[in-house]
């Protein structure tokens, strides 16, 4: 395995390409989605894209936020060559929401919101409402783990540029 | 940050190595040899160390008060005191102004006034209650996984440095070359082909 800290700044573009692939899923592919949990009924873009244009010694940033938000802009981006840096998602299944914002270079997840649950009234209580949350977690985080590993055997693959790449150009210039 | 808080961020980690076994009591000994001690009324400006998910500052892990489910959970606290750079500047020029009256000279040497401002600080650092910040653990052992509840950065780093010292067990961030070759069961020709890839051009 690769030294880390090389590796982490060596592989930065390929979180970068995971987000934008994810978008071109989500807005054209979502049935994959099922496959890695069967709970989900929608994983919808949240309130929140930033994209990155990456030259030689600088980087474009873009950010598109608000509940209103409209991903235009984020689209004329792509063409331009920029990638989507980090994205907020929405997951849903049956009457639930969770939403967390997930960075391209370092996969980390944050403003991460599970569905309410109630705080624990007593000590007693107290594991049952840590076990409870962790699985709200987990349920997430197994879900990416899924998602990011489809995307890198996809991406280690010949139809990444025989397939994927013409598709999703095909996709950033037509909308 | 609390896991139950109503937002968090989290930092996702593979656990390499193994404990010995016992292992609850492997971890129970290393968390209380690495508690956080308390700095209020010393010298020390910073510290780190564990403490216990339930009462993070009187850290306690008797019994397997750590295990809930399957899951080890504790705290790491980093307790820093800030000191603002005028108060020192201000005490720094009066004790500077009493020593050169004692001695009768015009001038400090470089040498001199480093030892002055070390001293002050010190002397402050002493009066000065440290600012605790804590960032809770989730680790599934059986499964080598750690869930950190903070993206920042110097956080991670103290985590890595004080998770290694203490359990002798490497921490590896999952960022994307990592979790590609870690976590996603690539096969070999699957993983040489990882190390030659090279950006994707959407534009051409």
């Amino acid at each position: 395995m690769l030294d880390v800290a090389v590796a982490y700044n060596r592989y930065k573009f390929l979180g970068d390409e995971f987000l934008t692939w994810l978008w071109f899923v989500i807005d054209q592919d979502p049935v994959i989605f099922k496959d890695m949990d069967p709970d989900l009924t929608a994983l919808e873009i949240g309130n929140r894209i930033v994209l990155e244009k990456r030259k030689s010694k600088s980087v474009e940033r873009i950010t598109i936020k608000g509940e209103d938000a409209h991903f235009e802009e984020g689209m004329l981006a792509l063409k331009k060559g920029a990638l989507v840096a980090e994205l907020n998602l929405v997951f849903r299944a049956a009457e639930q929401k969770w939403q967390f914002t997930l960075k391209g270079e370092s996969l980390n997840l944050s403003g991460f919101k599970t569905p309410k649950t109630p705080p624990p009234e007593s000590p007693d209580d107290l594991e049952g409402a840590i076990l409870e949350k962790v699985y709200l977690y987990d349920k997430i985080l197994q879900f990416l783990e899924k998602l990011y590993k489809h995307f890198i055997k996809l991406r280690t693959s010949n139809a990444w540029q025989s397939r994927v790449v013409p598709l999703i150009k095909k996709w950033m210039h037509a909308s | 940050m609390s896991l139950l808080s109503a937002s968090v961020s989290i930092t996702r980690y593979k656990v390499e190595g193994q404990l010995e076994a016992p292992v609850l009591e492997t971890v129970a000994a290393a968390l209380k040899k690495n508690a956080i001690s308390e700095i209020d009324d010393q010298v020390p400006e910073k510290v780190s160390g564990w403490t216990s998910f339930e009462k993070p500052y009187q850290p306690d892990f008797s019994g397997s008060s750590f295990v809930f489910g399957t899951y080890l959970i504790f705290t790491l606290r980093i307790d820093k005191k800030t000191i603002p750079s005028k108060v020192v500047q201000k005490h720094f020029m009066i004790e500077s102004a009493r020593r050169l009256a004692e001695s009768g000279r015009q001038y400090l040497s470089r040498n001199e006034k480093q030892r002055i401002k070390d001293h002050v600080i010190d002397g402050l650092n002493l009066k000065v209650p440290a600012t605790p910040n804590v960032y809770d653990i989730i680790w599934n052992y059986e499964e080598s996984f750690l869930w950190f509840f903070s993206n920042l950065k110097a956080a991670n780093e103290e985590l890595e440095t004080l998770f290694l010292r203490s359990f002798d067990l490497t921490l590896v961030r999952m960022f994307p070359y990592t979790a590609a070759h870690l976590n996603a069961d690539l096969a070999d020709t699957e993983k040489d082909i990882l190390l030659e890839l090279a950006p994707t051009n959407f534009k051409g």
